[in-house]
């Protein structure tokens, strides 16, 4: 069986600063792997490469390739494509200045949705989806701004479910939220289990081992491994994946 | 000696209080000395009819109007061209010798001085390109001088959007134009309105460009079309202060009173949209 996702001898480059060095990595369909290490090891990098937003940066320069089904996405996919397969929720929850319902209908009206009974039907299916519906069905046209910082990053994850990506990234999604807002993200991610392929970049080790499949463990731009969560809490193979998980640094 | 703190506060305090005061106080007298000696001229008859006995009694109409067109016109060139401009610096150029060129010349178009644009309009446009002493070649004047501060105001105003919303739209699978034109420009355009109003309203009041591509003597009749020469207030208020003799101080007063009004509108109308727009923003 192909991998969802395959990174094959990954190095980039930020101008002359080497951000992931020769990585190797197969994602398997719809589990959750998530991604530990200390800030600068990557991670973000990484993830970033893989929806092609590091395009967006003027000096970045990425070698190796990764594949998405099996196809290149750096030749065989467009942009626009990839992007809508590979969805991304980013640090900070980033409602746009618009209506909660506008927010989720943004991206299928890109896509060229514009029945307005069609995008009611997404937005109410993608904002039940991220747990978000009972708390926002009676104020969809006030502004996404209102909502307060969890719900917004839930909103963030229901914008991303409404273009029906295969693939979502969560960039340290719970980064800004509190423990009750975080439950909840939580929540979401794992209902969502089964049905995409997710890949949740985090800060926060017990976070992996509440919600992952398989954990990989970044650092200085290396991968220096990856296994089955239980596995890698309980039993690491590597000294620094033992320290860096009972929190001796990082 | 040590000088106590409260009082090197309280020193400081004063110092840029009185700044202050000094930048508002000249605006203030200069608003009151016009108002005062202008207001008695202010009527329907001088507004809406053509001058007479040499400009000496009668209306300004027709330098209402010619300013008018003349603003009008300049916004009609200067609005696409700077607003297109300033999207492509922002959102599509990359950082390379060409656009650093652009941009230095963009800085350098805002300090050229106004007679300057003044000559430039009657060699190209005047005489090369034919076009006369005519509104249409007075509004492209005072559009290439009215561009920089177009182009600028409307650059910071798309820099000003977030970059973390362009990132949300284009990880939705956005191409660059759906970004630009779906959420870029609508949180653009306040500033953008703001900033070209200002630039209208500098080139409403600005004498030298218009002085040798559009501006009449004296022309008691309205344009009939974009090649006509019209009268215009800033030059109009230069003649009856100089050229004409016997031309009453009322006359005079009533005339910049009409014109610094219709500046006035211009830049309180921009500060209106700005401060309703910074309401509304959330981010």
């Amino acid at each position: 069986m192909v991998a969802k996702i395959e990174v094959k001898n990954l190095n980039c480059y930020y101008g002359s600063y080497h951000a992931i060095q020769n990585l190797n990595l197969e994602v398997e369909k719809n589990e959750i792997l998530a991604i530990i290490g200390p800030s600068n090891s990557g991670k973000t990098s990484f993830m970033r490469t893989l929806n092609r937003m590091n395009d967006l940066l003027p000096d970045f320069r990425m070698e190796g390739k990764v594949y998405l089904d099996g196809l290149n996405a750096y030749r065989d996919i467009k942009h626009s494509a990839l992007r809508r397969k590979i969805g991304m929720v980013f640090a900070m929850p980033v409602p746009l200045p618009l209506s909660i319902f506008d927010n989720v209908a943004y991206g299928p009206r890109l896509h060229g949705v514009t029945s307005n009974s069609k995008l009611k039907e997404i937005v109410e299916r993608s904002l039940k989806a991220s747990y978000l519906w009972e708390e926002v069905k009676d104020r969809l046209v006030s502004p996404a701004f209102c909502l307060s910082g969890g719900q917004q990053q839930r909103l963030c994850i229901s914008r991303t479910l409404a273009v029906e990506p295969e693939v979502i990234l969560y960039d340290e999604p719970c980064s800004g939220l509190d423990p009750i807002s975080t439950a909840k993200v939580e929540d979401a991610m794992r209902e969502l289990k089964g049905k995409y392929t997710q890949i949740l970049v985090t800060n926060n080790v017990k976070q992996a081992a509440r919600v992952s499949d398989r954990t990989a463990f970044f650092l200085m731009g290396e991968l220096i491994e990856i296994d089955q969560t239980p596995l890698m809490f309980t039993a690491p193979r590597d000294k620094r994946t033992d320290d860096y998980i009972a929190g001796r640094f990082g | 000696m040590k000088i106590d703190a409260k009082l090197m506060q309280r020193i400081f305090f004063f110092l840029m209080g009185a700044a202050t005061i000094v930048i508002v106080l000249p605006v203030v007298i200069i608003f009151l000395i016009i108002l005062i000696n202008g207001i008695q001229a202010i009527t329907p008859e001088f507004i809406f009819s053509l001058p007479r006995q040499g400009m000496r009694a009668g209306g300004i109409f027709p330098a209402i109007i010619g300013t008018l067109y003349l603003t009008l016109g300049t916004a009609v060139f200067s609005l696409p061209l700077g607003i297109l401009a300033a999207i492509y610096l922002t959102e599509y150029s990359s950082e390379n010798w060409l656009r650093r060129l652009v941009e230095i010349a963009i800085i350098n178009l805002a300090g050229v001085p106004s007679i300057v644009y003044g000559l430039f309009g009657l060699g190209l446009f005047v005489l090369f390109l034919n076009l006369g002493a005519s509104i249409l070649a007075g509004s492209l004047t005072l559009s290439i001088m009215t561009l920089p501060v177009i182009i600028t105001a409307s650059k910071e105003a798309l820099n000003a959007v977030p970059k973390s919303f362009r990132e949300v739209s284009y990880s939705l699978g956005a191409s660059r134009w759906q970004t630009v034109s779906r959420i870029v420009i609508p949180n653009a355009i306040p500033g953008i309105m703001t900033g070209t109003i200002l630039g209208l309203s500098r080139a409403a009041g600005e004498t030298a460009p218009i002085l040798f591509t559009v501006a009449a003597f004296y022309l008691p009749t309205l344009p009939r079309s974009v090649f006509d020469q019209v009268m215009a207030l800033p030059y109009h208020i230069f003649v009856l202060s100089t050229q004409v003799p016997g031309v009453t101080p009322k006359i005079q007063y009533g005339t910049i009173l009409v014109l610094v009004s219709l500046v006035f509108i211009l830049n309180i109308s921009a500060a209106l949209i700005r401060a309703r727009f910074r309401k509304r923003k959330l981010w």
